[in-house]
Formats: structure tokens, sequence, C-alpha cells
């Protein structure tokens, strides 16, 4: 209960809210490398995504990419990239954006890959070329799954970018470390609060956005179906009966999801 | 007057691995056992936890979604939140692996259960099956494959995850990248990294291996 309350005093001394290495200096600092990460990411991941989810054969690329980015710890990654040059800010936006590829890729391949083949038949039966049936056909019915992807990714760096704290980065999660360093535990937990509640909060904003984006048609179409184990089975079955690659269908779910 | 050559500092030294084996080899098994402890606990957490959720359809949701929102709470603010009432070290630690686990598993377990053919359900309570029989005959051997995705995907994000835990003291082969980091010296932020992953890939493999020869069925060949 001691620590509670000495988190509660730092939280409410004004001191620690201002300044150079300030809550909010520092918590602009993690924003913008949070946005600058996914933006990179994005610009790798989406065109790749497109181009190989239009050409339908990326699938196992990307779930082999998100399967070893996995495995790869964010912290060796951080150091790695800390301790070969790149101080600062840098660092953890090139980390970032490494582990925000897999999300993006993966679901917008996945997008693109589960639009109804009818759909993508009937677009070239009125003429439309590759390029504008992927633009004005597939792309849109894959816009949900996509901004899935971008919600995840974010949520993601978000939470990645207080480790780069340990090597000099500069962001909330400086409060927890050096909370930690001088065995500081009411700042320690203040931190913690301060991160897990941007965090909480960027998700449940980003969900309202993912809502917003998704066409009215498939927002109706999404209500359907919305208690989200049933969609799982249904999409469970069509994809793996054979259940031949258990990893891909357990990746693609935590990609759309959590 | 010439300037001192700097020492070499290679990425990758044999020598290092050599004269550190035995600290390598303590990091090494400390990483191997906090994944191991963490995935096992969070299974037999899961394991009843998603059963429940299928029994019980009405607290899938929020069964779901408290694993969620834990999920969502980054590792070093969890590791923040957990070390003044934990203390520094092994249990801090072990707690915060079991949570991110303990999502992955229950989604899995849930996953899986609700995957199994409806036809093969009724064929089961056709034949005079109760409740629990059909739990444990017939939808949970249904489940595996679902449940090894959920464990193997389980035990490589806590390999990587377990290298957070420095921030406590606890972090495995994370130990030596963070001194590897503050001493600058790459050979041993190299070695580390590379153990991690090579970590994370025999245990993949081994629990596929498992997998697999617990499903036999799986393996039979599709139709050409």
């Amino acid at each position: 209960m001691d620590t509670l309350t000495d988190a509660f005093v730092w939280l409410n001394d004004p001191l620690n809210w201002v300044g150079r290495n300030g809550v909010l200096a520092l918590a602009r600092d993690h924003i913008l490398v949070s946005v600058l990460a996914v933006l990179l990411a994005a610009v790798v991941a989406l065109p790749l995504g497109l181009w190989l989810g239009h050409r339908g054969r990326g699938a196992t690329v990307g779930v082999v990419v998100a399967n070893t980015t996995r495995a790869l710890p964010t912290l060796a990654l951080l150091t790695l990239l800390a301790a070969s040059g790149l101080f600062g800010n840098t660092a953890t936006v090139l980390a970032c954006a490494v582990f925000a590829v897999p999300p993006l890729l993966t679901n917008t391949v996945t997008g693109l890959g589960e639009v109804d083949a009818d759909v993508r038949d009937a677009a070239r039966g009125v003429g439309m070329s590759g390029g504008r049936s992927l633009w004005a056909v597939e792309l849109p019915l894959a816009v949900p799954l996509i901004a899935a992807g971008v919600r995840t990714a974010a949520v993601q760096v978000l939470a990645t970018v207080p480790l780069a704290a340990l090597v000099g980065g500069r962001s909330l999660g400086t409060i927890v470390v050096t909370g930690f360093g001088t065995q500081d535990y009411g700042q320690v937990l203040a931190g913690g609060i301060l991160v897990a509640g941007l965090c909480l909060l960027a998700e449940g904003l980003l969900a309202i956005a993912q809502y917003l984006l998704t066409p009215p048609g498939l927002r109706a179409l999404a209500r359907d179906t919305s208690d989200t184990p049933s969609r799982r089975t249904r999409r469970a079955r069509v994809t793996s009966p054979g259940l031949a690659e258990p990893a891909t269908s357990g990746s693609n779910r935590s990609g759309t999801t959590s | 007057m010439r300037l001192a050559q700097a020492p070499p500092n290679p990425w990758f030294s044999w020598e290092y691995v050599e004269r550190n084996a035995a600290d390598i080899g303590r990091a090494l098994e400390q990483h191997a056992s906090l994944t191991f402890q963490a995935v096992v606990i969070a299974f037999v957490l899961a394991l009843p936890l998603g059963a429940l959720a299928h029994l019980r359809p009405r607290l899938a949701g929020p069964v779901l979604g408290v694993a969620g929102v834990l999920y969502t709470v980054p590792s070093l603010a969890l590791f923040a939140i957990l070390a003044p009432y934990t203390g520094i070290g092994r249990t801090t630690v072990l707690i915060g692996l079991v949570s991110y686990a303990l999502l992955v598993l229950t989604r899995n377990v849930l996953v899986g259960l609700q995957g199994v053919d409806p036809a093969v359900r009724d064929a089961a309570r056709g034949m005079g099956y109760g409740r629990s029989r059909l739990l444990f005959a017939v939808e949970l051997p249904q489940a595996l494959p679902s449940i090894v995705a959920g464990l193997r995907l389980a035990t490589v994000t806590t390999v990587a995850l377990v290298t957070v835990g420095v921030v406590v003291g606890y972090g495995g082969l994370g130990q030596l990248m963070f001194r590897g980091f503050r001493s600058n010296y790459h050979a041993e932020i190299m070695t580390a990294t590379v153990l991690c992953l090579l970590l994370a890939l025999v245990c993949d493999l081994v629990i596929a291996g498992v997998g697999r020869r617990i499903t036999p069925w799986a393996r039979v060949e599709r139709p050409v």
C-alpha cells in the first residue's frame, strides 16, 4: 500500500510533469517515436503486402517473416542497433519499425487473400485491369483487416518503445528505468501506470478509428457475425481443414486480434 | 605520437564463448527454465479457462477480454507494476510471462474447442456421450492441433519476452545482452541474441514434433 501512495504522490507532483524530463515531454517523445516507427513500417509493409496479396501468393512469406521476428527479442535488436553506433531514438524507431512490419504485412496479405474469388472474377468480367481491381474492389474489401493490422502494430510499438529506455532512448519507459535505478518504487509504479494507461488508451482510440474506417456495408456484415468466436471458427474451418500448418492459423489469429 | 589503437571489438568471437562458457550456460539455463515454467503454468491455467469459456459461452467474452487487456499492458509496465509488490526477482518475471502466455493459450484452446465439426459433436451426442465425456473424449482431442499451435506461439513469444526481465535482474540471456551493451562488448550481445533465437527454434521444433506424434490423424495425407 505504501508504494501505491508513493506512486500517487509522484504523480501529483507538478515538477514531475513539466520540464525536459517531465511526463509531458517524455510522453510526446514516446508518441512521436511510435508514430515514426509505424509510418516507416507502413511504407515498407503496405505496398509489399498489397503486391503479394494481389498476386495471391504471399501468405507463406508473411507467416515466415512474422514467426522469425517473433522469436527475435526486442531487447536484442535494440541493444544490437544501439551498440552499433545508433544511439538514442534513431535506434528505437528502426527497431520498432522492424517489429511493426509483420502484423501489417500479414494482415494486408490475408485481407486481400480473403476477398471472395467470385468478386475478383466479377471485377475482371466488367473489364477492370489488375491495378484497377486492386484499387477499386479488393482494397476496400480488405480495409477492415488492414486497419486491424495497423492497430495491432501501433499498440505493439507503443508497448515496445518503453524498452528502449534501457538503451538510452527517451520515452515514458525512462521513468520506470530511472525508478529502478534509484530504487524508487513509487516512481517505478507511477511510470508503469502511465505506460500501461497510454497503451490502453491508444488501443481504445484505435478500435474506434478502425470501426469508423470500415465501410458501412462491411460493418453491417461484421455485426451479423460480431461475436468473435463464431467468426473465427468459420474462418478456421474454411482455411485449415487438414491443419497442415497449425502455425499459420495461429499467427493469423494473433495478427488480426489482440 | 601515435594514437593508441582501439582494441578489436568483433561481433562474433569464439574466444569469448570459450572463456565465459559457465556464465553463458548459467544465463541460458535461467532463460530456459523461466520459459518452461511460465509456459507450463500458463497452460495449466489456460486449459480449464478455455474449457470453461467453451462450456459457458457467456463467459467467453469476459475471459478473452480480461486476457486481452493484460496482453495490451507492455511488459516493462507490467514488471514495473508488479515489482513493488512481488519484489525484485524470479517471481515477478514469472508472473509477467505467465500472464502474456495465458492469452495466446486460452484463445487457442477456445478456438480449437469451438472449431470441432458440429457433425462430429452430433454423432458423439447421438451415441449417448454426456457433456463432460464429450469434452474430454471428443472435443479436446479434436482441438489438439489448435492447442499445439498455441503452445508453439506462446513458447516462442515467451523466449523473446524473458529478456525484458532484465529490469528486475532476472532476464536470462537478456542479462548478457544488457551487460554487453553497458560495456560495449559486441560479442556478448551477439552471442546472447543467437542463443535466444536458437532456443526459440529448438523449443518450437520440439513442440511441433510432439504435436505431430500425438495427432497422428492430422498426418493422413489429403486427397491429391
